[in-house]
């Protein structure tokens, strides 16, 4: 093999980095760069469609929620609200509901009861403002009604598009997954900036406007609990839910992960979450697991209760149960 | 200090001076960076809708060809250990390109990680004290510190080595010896904690297994240096700098043994997924023969099952004893492990969904033209620094030229 080569750096290329720059090359070189600088504006004029407003100053230096003031989050609220109805022609009241001393919130699910109507999801909807195209698009709501064959819970062979003149039919139950309020929770461990994390009351929130949009929790969450905003929310101005909260139900910037919080605005505030009062079998049970006289601990100490992949550990705040 | 700006300076016009084919290569790959710079902005301002990715499927292209190059760059390693602990003298002609190109691999990473986030301009969150690091929690802080690491590592050495032969000076030791017998630790540690993001997700069954690491480290112990190999012909062919078929054919070797514990963790994987019919399998089933009526990376899986086949058949026989059979082989090497780590390891994690329900993935246009982007901007700076490099190496540039060989 010849080892004669052709050569890019030639010595006389060499020679003219040890010269002085002349009037041609220097000609010669801004030539290129004032092309190049072309090509790159050219390349990023994408950029100009960017609404106004979108990346601030304030936003950038904006601290993690748990750090911020009393008096900055009172500013940020505001600032929400505005932004809010600049964009969506609704002004919304943002408040920042704390979580309640000798409260943790449980969750159970009568599979007995539940007939897979899915006011739930769309209940989900209303109450949340989660993106969607039309009624019919329940994709970002934060529950998954699974249609299950009976005889088995298995979730390899469930449906969560299923959709027959009535429900139920004969040979299947329902299943509806949504976040489990893990005591272990996989994707808060995960979130490398701890945009997420897990509230006294036993609720996961999400700081939208810390979250860097990486999904490592939503590969995490064993339950597909968690939906990312692919784009900038669509919702209609007349659906707008206006009773907001800044750690759940206010409407999203794009590019952030987004969950379920037992409804937080509501639960935090003495009301049941909006699944569970939408739903006409009454399967739903929700309460306070710290008080020993509660609903949810009656269930939990008297019925048959199922936990969804109690095998990976996640020590959920959500259960289900049967009648018979 | 004077000297260093002097040595600066010279590199920088340096880079703005060849002949018209490198003229000709580097405005290519500008072009094409180019083009994915603007993919990018379409991405930035829109959002990810632009991509392909779905809730079900929440990482895709970019972070199948971040898996991949992590491996690459660690790879660089199997020069550094033949060099300075079996002190091979053969084998420090080369070892500063493997340091070179596990430099412009890693930038490529942080890249691939950059362009997938949904708000990359908020970077800093994780950088204390303006943000909060979730250290040692995530494992994902831990690999922002083991590539930024390993790069830091990188441009130290190689730097540090280079402006020491500018120089025409013998490097001392202490400035870089530990260095590099760090940066062999560490190699292996940048892909054992890349596989551990995955790993560590015991929701995810496909993922949640001890073998990714060590498999993850095999075939990065062939990509790497079947890129390396195919890299090293180009230098000899088209600069100035001798390179002899010794350092070539170590590597062949170091893949060779690479590429058959590779097949044979691949095998184990396999017999584990598929002798019992656990649910757990059913990632692998939809891998390689498709579920419930998907089968969209079937195909996929299968080519670089054939590939992976036709480098190992190759490498084991005497063809690859020839540089022209050893090419198949390296080519046939790194598409087939491109395809099963980056696409093989990733999609099938989310599908099904955790969930059980099969949502499928394949990359939109701009996602691709964002990883083509991405893969001219490394490929550029790859060649950048070795037209900067080669000179400094054979002694045309050099800090007192008057001395110079190559003005005769």
């Amino acid at each position: 093999m010849s080892h004669e080569p052709e050569n890019s750096v030639s010595p006389k290329t060499i020679e003219q980095v040890y010269q002085p720059m002349n009037r041609r090359t220097f000609l010669k070189g801004t030539a290129a760069a004032m092309v190049g600088m072309a090509g790159l504006v050219a390349a990023l004029k994408p950029l100009l469609a960017l609404e106004r407003g979108e990346v601030t100053l304030h936003d950038l230096l904006q601290k993690h929620y748990r750090e911020l003031s009393p008096a900055d989050l009172e500013r940020i609220r505001k600032s929400l609200e505005a932004k809010c109805e600049a964009e969506y022609g609704v002004r919304p009241t943002i408040k920042d509901l704390k979580p309640l001393d000798g409260v943790g919130f449980g969750y159970a699910l009568n599979l007995t009861r539940c007939i897979g109507c899915r006011k739930c999801a769309h209940a989900c909807l209303a109450e949340n403002n989660q993106s969607r195209e039309d009624a019919n698009d329940i994709e970002m709501s934060y529950i998954r009604v699974l249609e299950m064959n009976k005889g088995a819970i298995n979730l390899e062979t469930s449906n969560a598009y299923y959709d027959p003149e009535k429900v139920p039919q004969k040979d299947k139950y329902y299943m509806p997954v949504q976040c489990h309020q893990c005591a272990q929770s996989p994707c808060t461990k995960v979130c490398p900036v701890q945009a997420t994390w897990q509230e006294k009351d036993g609720l996961v929130v999400v700081d939208y406007n810390w979250c860097i949009g990486c999904r490592y929790c939503m590969a995490a969450c064993p339950y597909d609990a968690r939906r990312f905003n692919f784009k900038k929310p669509t919702i209609k101005p007349e659906a707008i839910n206006r009773e907001q909260s800044y750690l759940s139900n206010r409407i999203r910037p794009k590019g952030v992960v987004e969950k379920c919080t037992f409804c937080l605005q509501r639960t935090r505030a003495g009301k049941y979450p909006a699944c569970l009062e939408v739903c006409p079998t009454g399967a739903r049970v929700f309460g306070n697991l710290l008080d020993p006289n509660s609903e949810i601990n009656y269930i939990l100490n008297n019925k048959r209760v199922y936990i969804l992949k109690e095998d990976v550990g996640t020590q959920p705040r959500f259960y289900y149960f049967f009648d018979k | 200090m004077r000297d260093y700006v002097t040595f600066l300076f010279r590199v920088w016009r340096l880079s703005f001076q060849g002949s018209w084919k490198f003229y000709a290569w580097m405005t290519l790959l500008s072009a094409v960076s180019l083009l994915g710079l603007n993919a990018y902005a379409h991405q930035f301002v829109q959002g990810l809708q632009t991509s392909n990715m779905t809730n079900q499927v929440s990482w895709g292209a970019y972070i199948a060809n971040f898996t991949f190059l992590v491996g690459v760059a660690a790879a660089a390693v199997m020069l550094v250990i033949p060099a300075y602990i079996y002190k091979k003298e053969y084998m420090h002609e080369v070892v500063l390109f493997g340091e070179l190109l596990a430099i412009a691999v890693i930038v490529m990473c942080l890249l691939f990680v950059t362009v997938d986030l949904g708000h990359p301009e908020r970077f800093h969150h994780m950088i204390p004290p303006f943000g909060i690091f979730n250290f040692p929690g995530s494992i994902l802080s831990w690999d922002v510190i083991v590539l930024n690491g390993y790069l830091l590592l990188n441009m130290h050495i190689a730097g540090y080595l280079l402006y020491c032969r500018y120089q025409r000076r013998k490097p001392t030791k202490t400035f870089y010896i530990p260095f590099v017998f760090l940066s062999i630790v560490w190699a292996v540690s940048i892909h054992t904690v890349t596989a551990f993001l995955y790993v560590g997700l015991a929701g995810r069954s496909y993922w949640h297994h001890p073998l990714v690491p060590s498999r993850f480290l095999a075939s990065a112990f062939v990509a790497g240096p079947s890129l390396m190999i195919l890299a090293f012909q180009v230098i000899r062919r088209v600069t100035r700098y001798y390179i002899g078929d010794q350092p070539i054919f170590t590597l062949r070797m170091i893949m060779t043994v690479a590429m058959v514990i590779n097949m044979f963790l691949l095998g184990c994987e396999l017999f584990t997924e598929f002798y019992s019919p656990t649910q757990h399998a059913a990632a692998a089933h939809y891998l390689y023969f498709g579920l419930h009526g998907h089968h969209a990376l079937v195909p996929w899986i299968w080519s670089a099952m054939a590939l992976d086949f036709v480098g190992l058949a190759l490498l084991i026989s005497p063809l690859s004893r020839r540089i022209a059979g050893l090419n198949i082989a390296c080519v046939a090497c790194f598409i087939g492990i491109w395809i099963e780590k980056g696409f093989g390891l990733i999609i099938p994690g989310f599908v099904p969904s955790s969930l059980g329900q099969i949502v499928e993935y394949l990359p939109s246009l701009n996602e691709t033209l964002v990883c083509l982007g991405i893969w001219a901007f490394g490929l550029l700076l790859f060649s950048w620094m070795l037209h900067v490099a080669i000179p400094i190496m054979n002694g045309s540039l050099r800090a007192q030229p008057e001395l110079s060989t190559t003005n005769p």
